[in-house]
């Protein structure tokens, strides 16, 4: 087995690796190593030929393969190695720059070993697949996951089915959906189960509402049918219990379903490594610069949580990047817990927040909080509440399940962390209607 | 009155425009251009169209492409129709102008990636 040195190792060359590996070549790491297991870098972004990447970053409306263009041109010109071919397998927690961590890949030239102090995990997130569903009927041909879908029609230029039906509402299937609609097939409707759509409201606007493409809230795919190929699927109303009511069942000719119900951080490698992983995102428990509870291990992009915009993760990866480089060049205190000053836990209507924990050592800069609702509602007043006390935040008119709200912290909890610097503090948000 | 989502950037701005097809009669915009896509959404709604070209002797065999300004919305279908027909050559570079002037839009068809010539042999 081959074997080599480096200061940071960074896992997957999606926009969020490649993120974390221009900026700890920028703050001064010496050897950078991304390792990806696909023939290209880019991470989901090649497959995404449509707009709306880019507008905060850049100001410019880009397509995903622009903007991986981009973010590989500058990681490459930095100084980082970029890996393809090259599958991470294992990592070895070291626990501090004298013992640092260890990586495990496998590429054609074979298996070898890098040890760096710092490692980044950015592995991305994956699909939730058709086997977690158990819709009953045969295992026939053309179920598929939106994005496996994507891939065919986008990189391998092969058109997936004529007529398609969509289970669940996630940005990917309403995306794809649309795609459908534009190669000339027809896309029955996106059927979701719960009462509001999975995805972002402007993706149901220009991806269902310009092509006509109905929406089904409170629906489901109860049943699929054929024998090699998909022929049909039966629709059913979900009841209030969740359940299919069996009397509203329908069928519909297709010899395509694809799901969009759902996206995991993928994070096989981090819970094998032993890395704390929260329940809520099933990413790992990350601070404000992506540092995890394992010394010289950071996360940042989808591994973390589901983001909504590339850009988000892009900067989220830079900050992880720097602080990773930081620590492998001995400049910062990350390799003891005991620099958590307040944990945020979720609280009513809460599905996630992230950061879990924060630092604050010194020279770091005040996080926001990303949150994601359980539930929509209108009207909404961000609580804050600890032991012995409470807050609000700014109101905001509408919270949505399908979009990440973005909370700054409250002065009165920024005063907490200043004020008790023995104990830690664990903080509740809630997003309840006024 | 018409309820819009904005779709110019990721705020995604809930838009009400009046029929008084003005400034003041888009409420909602957090920002001049959410005005400015109200306005349009009223009159003629345009959009960036996307999709794929296909690429003879590429070492991929499609290319992703976007229109390098927004075109009729109405005319999504019948540009990939257009470019349903089209085949270019590889190598193809990011940026390429693929068809120019696309159904008399005056928008290019741009390639977003690019694509070697597929290696001989193989």
């Amino acid at each position: 087995m081959r074997r080599s040195r480096a200061d940071v190792v960074v896992i997957g060359a999606g926009p969020a690796g490649l993120a974390a590996a221009s900026a700890a070549r920028e703050v001064g790491a010496r050897r950078v190593v991304v390792l990806e297991r696909d023939e290209r870098a880019g991470g989901i972004l090649p497959q995404c030929v449509h707009t709306g990447f880019g507008l905060r970053r850049y100001g410019r409306d880009l397509a995903g393969p622009e903007y991986a263009g981009l973010e590989l041109a500058r990681a490459l010109k930095s100084g980082a190695e970029v890996r393809l071919d090259c599958c991470a397998l294992r990592l070895e927690p070291g626990g501090g720059v004298r013992r640092p961590n260890a990586v495990v890949a496998v590429s054609p030239a074979g298996l070898e070993e890098i040890r760096a102090p710092s490692v980044v995990l950015a592995m991305g997130c994956r699909e939730r697949p058709a086997g977690s569903l158990g819709i009953p009927g045969s295992r026939v041909a053309g179920v598929m996951t939106a994005g496996t879908a994507q891939r065919l029609i986008n990189i391998a230029g092969i058109m997936p089915g004529r007529k398609a039906v969509v289970l669940g509402s996630g940005d990917v299937g309403l995306i794809v959906a649309r795609r459908l609609a534009l190669e000339g097939a027809t896309v029955a409707g996106v059927f979701e189960a719960v009462a509001w759509a999975g995805g972002l409201p402007r993706n149901v606007s220009q991806c269902l509402c310009d092509f006509g493409i109905p929406l089904f809230l409170g629906h489901t795919v109860a049943e699929v049918h054929g024998r090699a190929r998909l022929e049909g699927v039966t629709v059913c109303e979900v009841g209030r219990d969740m359940r299919p009511v069996r009397s509203t069942a329908r069928e519909i000719a297709c010899d395509t379903l694809l799901l969009s119900v759902g996206l995991i951080p993928e994070n096989e490698l981090s819970r094998e490594a032993g890395v704390p992983i929260s329940p809520a995102t099933g990413g790992p428990l990350v601070d404000e610069c992506g540092a995890s509870l394992t010394p010289g291990v950071y996360a940042c992009g989808n591994a973390v949580y589901v983001h909504d915009f590339v850009d988000d993760v892009t900067t989220e990866g830079e900050i992880a990047g720097a602080a990773a480089a930081r620590f492998a060049l001995g400049e910062s205190g990350d390799r003891r817990r005991d620099g958590c000053k307040m944990f945020f836990r979720e609280g009513r209507n809460v599905r996630f927040v992230s950061p879990a924990f924060v630092r604050l050592g010194r020279g770091r800069a005040w996080p926001s909080l990303a949150l994601r609702s359980r539930r929509p509602a209108a009207n909404v007043t961000p609580v804050f509440r600890w032991e012995g006390g409470q807050c609000s935040g700014p109101d905001l008119e509408f919270v949505n399940p399908g979009e990440t709200i973005r909370l700054n912290l409250p002065v009165e909890v920024r005063g907490l962390i200043e004020s008790d610097t023995r104990r830690d503090v664990t903080v509740e948000v809630s997003l309840e209607s006024q | 009155m018409a309820d819009l989502v904005c779709v110019i950037c990721p705020g995604g701005c809930r838009l009400s425009a009046g029929d008084a097809i003005g400034g003041r009669g888009v409420a909602g915009a957090r920002c001049p251009r959410g005005m400015e896509f109200a306005r349009s959404e009223m009159g003629a709604p345009s959009r960036v169209f996307t999709g794929t070209v296909r690429v003879s002797g590429g070492a991929l065999p499609v290319v992703p492409v976007r229109t390098n300004k927004p075109i009729g919305r109405g005319l999504l279908s019948e540009c990939s129709r257009v470019l349903a027909g089209l085949t270019v050559s590889a190598p193809v570079g990011t940026g390429q102008v693929l068809l120019p002037d696309v159904l008399g839009t005056g928008a290019d068809v741009i390639a977003t990636c690019s694509v070697e010539a597929a290696r001989r042999g193989c």
